[in-house]
């Protein structure tokens, strides 16, 4: 009767122990060696090191004073240029997808299509938009020669061209995804609501807005701030692209290129800095998606009885 | 049950493979050493691996054409056997993007730890960047003399300017090359035949003498449709390398933007405004400059040093041979050239110094050189005779041009500008800063900002932009 009660938690302590292990070594030791640089002024110049000498604040100061808010406008900017198509479109496809009545053939074989261009590098489809994009490129060929222009278009001279080819590429490659987690969101529903609207009369668009949409916002916004915080890391595509240099004119130079361009000169204190202001915002936007991920209230109707139990008092 | 079992199997296979793994290295790793032990008896006490850091398999490729000790070298290109037994290990990371340099930092940081056999013994540097492995303070780079190497006796033959370049702020010289890059003017005969008339070399040569005639040379071209040259950059080394202060003087941290660069910016300007240059073609080695080498391309000329012609022009070019000539640059230039260093606490002295002998000063050597791979070596006498010996030295890529008969003249007239730990940066970033200004993208004042943040970006220990 005295081993009766036997413990298996240790188990389950040994068994997450190496992702600790791991962690610890892989990913807290270097999070507080970032932090701790960020104090100090260490580089290297040419192959002497500088440093580390502790300089307090000097370099969050000197990185608010530097174009770090231009940066993280252009970041903004190419984030969402590629955001508003890739959400709309996501919810058209997931719309559509879901619908029993619309019983579209071969939706498997298009969910895969549309997710595919997710599976490619980033770097590589940069790559590849930069050839096919080129003054003496692929699709300057063809327009000439359909003629729709005369001179080869500069795409990639043009703070237009570059932002929207960034936000081009950026659409593909999500919106698969997107569609993808918001197809499942749309399945949660329960179908008895959407059975109920029809028999009381309701169409299509007014169940898209007025049922479908309500009801799938927390997935919704999860998404976005998912996306956001992907968008504030954005990095490969306009580096590619622009060849690192955020050409023209630094309006495509986002904040991780900004970090990397710090990294050249193995500024780990500039860049230590700049990376803490990044933790501090997704720290923020983290917190945003847990509060909502966790939220007792999904559909709002504890709050609404909350108001009324309040209004019935006052009353 | 079923599932347990097969799990299992695949965990002692798992297992299995492991052991197997390390098994099989490590009595790899014994006969190594015990070979080495062998070996080691019939040398003297200095080590039996000579590691190389290099960018790309040139220097390789020139070692194992000249260096008699030469045994054989692997199907890869990775290790050369001499014949006393000794391996050189190449070591190649590529250029782009600063890779070649991180690697050579990491191992030279850890070269005073590092174990015998994997000390860098040999790096090369570029010109752009030599000036940072020759700092006097640094030190990893070797002085010659320290090698046992006599730059005033063995290296007599040896261009000035080469000796100039690889010298610390001393003046002790810290490396040796094997090139000399004096740049010319390479054209298409074809146009030329059309404009002008006639594709003869001195006659065009006189079309391009200098920057006045050129620019009147330009004009024809541009009247029958064609480039003079395909961008901006492709000038750019004929005013940067001719700048008469450096970027940054030793001991300061000031960068001044010297009155030649401005005098760059101003003409690419002017020259692009004019449709001289292709304006599709951006900068240099991208696809667009590349295409621009092509017979389908309506540009008139590039500027290029030996190794451009050879290494660039020839493998873009999709025409017949003799298409293309070279003639006298409005100009004299140098671009580029590679330099061997040897590592501060190498533990082969006496081979590093018989291989830089070897390749960068024996004249019958480079002369080989040369002939096999078209480089302009670093030997006056040399270079002298090639200039006069058209029937070994002919191109056939140049239809029978004997290329060094025009290399020799601006070899001779190199003034090598004054270098600095900055230039590569100041090179690069002066050139993308720019570049938007060519384009219209921005006006003068705004680049010149772009180019002040981004060098400060590059190296933080930059104080002060001075322009002209």
């Amino acid at each position: 009767m005295k081993h009766k009660r036997v413990s298996y938690s240790k188990w389950g302590y040994i068994f997450i122990l190496p992702f600790f292990v791991s962690f610890f070594i892989f990913s807290f030791i270097p999070l507080a060696d970032t932090i701790r640089y960020s104090f100090y002024e260490y580089y290297r110049s040419g192959i002497k090191e500088v440093g580390p000498n502790f300089v307090g604040m000097e370099n969050y100061s000197s990185l608010l004073a530097s174009d770090m808010l231009k940066y993280a406008a252009n970041t903004f900017i190419l984030w969402i240029i590629g955001f508003i198509p890739q959400i709309v479109i996501a919810l058209v496809l997931a719309a559509w997808f879901v619908d029993a009545r619309l019983k579209i053939r071969g939706q498997q074989f298009f969910k895969v299509v549309i997710y595919l261009p997710n599976l490619i590098m980033a770097s590589a489809f940069a790559m590849l938009f930069f050839t096919l994009f080129s003054t003496n490129g692929p699709i300057n060929g063809i327009l000439t020669s359909i003629g729709i222009t005369k001179e080869p278009i500069d795409f990639m001279g043009s703070v237009f061209g570059t932002r929207s080819l960034v936000g081009l590429m950026n659409f593909l490659m999500w919106f698969g995804n997107t569609t993808i987690m918001l197809m499942a969101a749309i399945m949660g529903i329960s179908p008895d609501i959407f059975e109920a609207s029809e028999i009381d009369g309701c169409n299509s668009i007014q169940r898209f807005f007025k049922i479908t949409l309500p009801l799938i916002r927390p997935i919704l916004a999860y998404t976005l701030v998912n996306s956001i915080i992907g968008g504030l890391q954005m990095f490969d595509v306009p580096q590619i692209l622009t060849n690192g240099q955020g050409s023209p004119d630094r309006t495509s130079m986002t904040l991780i290129m900004f970090l990397n361009s710090h990294l050249k000169s193995k500024n780990y204190g500039m860049a230590g800095a700049l990376s803490v202001y990044l933790f501090i915002v997704s720290g923020i936007l983290c917190f945003f998606v847990y509060r909502m991920t966790n939220n007792d209230d999904p559909d709002g109707s504890k709050a609404a009885a909350r108001k009324a139990k309040r209004a019935k008092r006052r009353g | 049950m079923k599932k347990k079992y097969i799990s299992m199997a695949l965990m002692t296979a798992l297992a299995v493979g492991t052991l197997a793994g390390c098994g099989s290295t490590s009595s790899d790793g014994n006969n190594a050493s015990s070979k080495q032990q062998a070996d080691s008896g019939s040398n003297t006490e200095e080590g039996k691996v000579i590691n190389v850091y290099s960018w790309n398999d040139e220097f390789m490729k020139r070692v194992c054409a000249v260096y008699p000790e030469v045994k054989k070298t692997s199907k890869d290109g990775t290790v050369t056997t001499l014949k006393d037994g000794t391996e050189i290990h190449w070591i190649i990371n590529p250029n782009q993007d600063g890779v070649y340099q991180q690697k050579l930092d990491e191992a030279l940081l850890n070269q005073a730890d590092a174990a015998a056999d994997d000390k860098v013994d040999i790096f090369l540097t570029e010109t752009d960047y030599v000036n940072k492995y020759t700092d006097a303070d640094a030190d990893v780079a070797m002085p010659l003399k320290d090698l046992g190497i006599d730059p005033d006796a063995d290296l007599a033959d040896q261009y000035d300017f080469t000796k100039v370049t690889a010298s610390d702020v001393n003046g002790v010289q810290r490396g040796s090359t094997w090139q000399c890059c004096p740049g010319l003017l390479v054209y298409r005969r074809d146009i030329a035949k059309e404009v002008f008339g006639t594709d003869d070399p001195v006659k065009v040569g006189e079309k391009v003498k200098d920057w006045d005639t050129l620019k009147q040379t330009a004009e024809e071209l541009k009247a029958k449709g064609y480039f003079t040259f395909s961008s901006y950059a492709d000038t750019f080394r004929l005013y940067g390398n001719s700048i008469s202060e450096p970027w940054v003087k030793p001991g300061e941290t000031v960068i001044k933007v010297d009155q030649k660069i401005m005098d760059w910016i101003s003409t690419s300007k002017e020259w692009l405004d004019a449709a001289y240059f292709d304006k599709t073609v951006k900068g240099q080695w991208n696809d667009d400059w590349n295409k621009a080498m092509g017979s389908k391309s309506k540009v008139f000329a590039f500027l290029f040093p030996a190794w451009g012609i050879d290494f660039t022009l020839k493998p873009n070019w999709d025409g017949g041979d003799g298409v293309w000539a070279v003639t006298n640059p409005p100009q004299e230039y140098n671009w580029g050239g590679s330099y061997v260093h040897a590592c501060t606490g190498t533990d082969n002295p006496t081979l590093v110094k018989d291989i830089i002998l070897s390749v960068t000063g024996n004249k019958d050597n480079l002369l080989k050189i040369s002939k096999n791979y078209l480089d302009y070596t670093n030997t006056k006498s040399g270079m002298a005779e090639a200039a006069k010996d058209s029937k070994t030295y002919a191109s056939k890529f140049l239809g029978g041009q004997n290329s060094f008969e025009y290399f020799a003249p601006v070899a001779e007239k190199i003034v090598i500008a004054p270098l600095s730990a900055y230039d590569q940066g100041c090179v690069e970033l002066i050139q993308n800063a720019f570049s938007d200004y060519f384009q219209g993208n921005v006006d003068f004042d705004k680049a010149k900002a772009n180019f002040e943040t981004a060098i400060i970006e590059r190296y933080p220990e930059i104080t002060e932009i001075q322009w002209p």
